[in-house]
């Protein structure tokens, strides 16, 4: 079944030298299963999952042929009804958990929030339905951590409860943008198997958004490979070696290996990709 | 489990919990206030002014000076002074004012009042109506809105108090007869009320004397609007930058993806954060209006604190220069210890 069915989309942002397109003409389709979408910095990955979420703020603009999740167009859905979709269908995990949990606001009633604005549950089973999810994100003592306010976890754990909170509803769809790249490198693994874990069992469609292509290609089904705004290269994950784009072979090559013979790593060769794509370098 | 979040330091081994931080704040607050009197005490002793020849006057003797000056303690070291000075403040004995010939204290126990109800309903005014302006005009960037609470911000800082306060009296007082005039009460009403705190409307409202509550409201209501309009200017700018900054957060975005309204988005998520930001901003405002604006309390006529101290620098009445003084920073002082126990309530960092 297809959840997402996406078809040209572009994102535009005005500035002095006239519009700048960040996302050109982005085409794909996600079902029950794990699309990641690599890129460097700048590539237009994070700008795609903010304008799935219906989050590119102004004066940005966000135009497709086609842009449906779950037979809903959201091209230009009101803001209204975009809202109930929102953490309910469709979330979106951030990057920095110190950055992205309000630092006021006990990380219980953060997760909350989720129920109050989609549900009409009490006070009281908000709160054992938090006490659940907590448990789900592998956190052994929920009630102790309900109370704790964000500068008082750890990154890896600020992340576990943010990954809770885009779980609490089951929404069809999550969207993760780089959810590891702030982690310690011992915690990622948990981080990213927990959330492989929730995903897989409650049938969720997620997209990984990250730089590091060997992450993506070890948790995900398939791979969208981006560079300068536009899709260069789309394969399964188990194919990545077989990648006939120079821009993915390029990523590929400049990566050690443990069993290294090369004196020298190569280096991406820009002006002979931009050149294929006609795009700003 | 690896990752258990790390306690939170305690200040020092053994001094910790609600008990020990009462009695440091306690402290801390002796200590400030003792650093006040100090300063104060060095400011009485280096202004030229003498104070023996302003009780003898300039024709006595010499033996009449020497012996006036041993009985004011003069020749004693300084640190008795000192000591004598600070022992006095604590009975409030601030001395005798030349110009009014009363115990300094007894004179700040009257201006006091009349300022701090007037700054007081100021500040009210101006952090009721300033904060939602800023908020809004966050909310709203770049529309006309946030452009009017602009232009409304810009009058605050660009129209002279005394002016505003002229405009207001012609246009209120004398045309439309909204409000009373100068001073603090209708003078057929003055003195009706016993002095309780001092200040009117309270008083009033104590004595259950309606007439004069009104009256005295009459009076208040414009010299407290004209400094709330101050204070509003400054604090809506203040909460409109302090909005930004936060509705740019990480954070915000979180809010969002949850499906948040944006009534939430921005009085939850971005308003709270900036709570303890904005308790800096109005506490300053507050101690500002609190040291008496002078122009305000002239075209009022308003007996504050701010007309006391301007009267009592030009008759180099020492007494009461550093009695007024010493008043305006205990309230800095109070207001500093307010906003810092305040913090620990509102921002869960600071605890």
């Amino acid at each position: 079944m297809t959840l997402l069915h996406v078809e040209n989309l572009c994102v535009r942002f005005p500035s002095d030298q006239g519009e700048v397109e960040v996302v050109r003409g982005l085409t794909f389709t996600l079902g029950r299963e794990r699309l990641g979408i690599v890129g460097e910095s700048g590539s237009g990955k994070s700008m795609t999952g903010r304008a799935l979420m219906g989050l590119i703020p102004k004066p940005g603009r966000v135009t497709a042929d086609r842009m449906e999740f779950e037979g809903i167009d959201l091209r230009g859905l009101a803001e209204p009804a975009f809202r109930r979709l929102r953490g309910a269908r469709m979330s979106m995990a951030m990057q920095d958990p110190k950055f992205s949990l309000n630092p006021v606001i006990r990380i219980g009633d953060q997760i909350a929030e989720a129920l109050e604005f989609h549900s009409r549950l009490s006070a009281r089973d908000r709160r054992a339905r938090v006490l659940e999810v907590l448990q789900a994100v592998r956190i052994d003592d929920p009630e102790r951590v309900y109370q704790l306010y964000p500068h008082e976890v750890s990154g890896g754990m600020g992340q576990r409860v943010m990954i809770a909170m885009m779980v609490i509803l089951e929404p069809a769809l999550m969207i993760a943008d780089e959810p590891t790249s702030a982690l310690d490198v011992s915690v990622r693994a948990q981080v990213l198997e927990i959330m492989d874990d929730l995903v897989r069992r409650r049938g969720m469609g997620l997209i990984l958004i990250s730089h590091d292509l060997n992450m993506v290609a070890r948790w995900c089904d398939r791979i969208l490979v981006m560079f300068n705004g536009q899709v260069v290269e789309e394969c399964a994950a188990g194919q990545l070696h077989a990648a006939t784009h120079p821009y993915t072979q390029g990523l590929l090559a400049s990566m050690p290996r443990l069993d290294e013979d090369r004196a020298q790593l190569p280096v991406l060769d820009r002006a002979l990709i931009g050149a294929g794509l006609g795009g700003r370098t | 489990m690896t990752d258990t979040p790390t306690p939170f330091p305690a200040k020092a081994p053994g001094f910790s919990g609600p008990w020990w931080q009462a009695v440091w704040f306690a402290i801390t607050v002796a200590l400030t206030f003792l650093g006040l009197l100090a300063i104060t005490f060095v400011i009485g002793r280096v202004v030229p002014i003498d104070p023996v020849l302003a009780v003898v006057g300039d024709r006595a003797s010499q033996a009449t000076y020497d012996a006036a000056r041993a009985a004011m303690g003069l020749d004693d070291p300084m640190i008795v002074q000192f000591a004598r000075y600070v022992w006095g403040v604590m009975q409030f004995d601030l001395g005798v004012s030349v110009s009014t010939n009363r115990p300094v204290a007894q004179d700040l126990a009257r201006v006091f009042p009349a300022t701090l109800e007037m700054a007081t309903l100021g500040i009210l005014i101006g952090v009721v109506v300033g904060v939602p302006m800023g908020v809004l005009a966050a909310a709203r960037q770049g529309t006309w809105i946030d452009q009017v609470i602009r232009v409304i911000g810009l009058a605050g800082y660009a129209v002279p108090a005394f002016w505003l306060g002229l405009v207001g009296l012609v246009v209120f007082y004398a045309k439309l007869r909204w409000v009373g005039g100068p001073g603090r009460i209708d003078i057929f009403l003055d003195g009706m009320v016993a002095p309780v705190t001092g200040l009117l409307l309270i008083d009033s409202l104590l004595a259950g004397d309606m007439d004069s509550f009104r009256s005295a409201f009459g009076h208040i209501i414009l010299p407290s609007t004209i400094l709330g309009f101050y204070s509003l200017a400054y604090i809506a700018r203040m909460t409109r930058s302090f909005m930004l900054e936060q509705l740019g957060q990480e954070f915000i975005v979180t809010a969002r993806v949850k499906g948040a309204p944006a009534r939430v988005v921005i009085w939850r998520h971005a308003f709270r954060p900036i709570r303890v930001q904005l308790i800096t901003v109005i506490g300053l405002s507050y101690a500002g209006l609190l040291e008496g604006s002078v122009m305000i309390e002239t075209v009022f006529s308003w007996p504050g604190i701010g007309n006391y101290l301007t009267g009592a620098l030009l008759n180099a009445d020492m007494n009461a220069v550093l009695g007024a003084t010493l008043v305006v920073g205990a309230v800095f002082i109070v207001i500093n210890k307010v906003s810092d126990a305040m913090y620990r309530v509102l921002d869960p960092r600071a605890r």
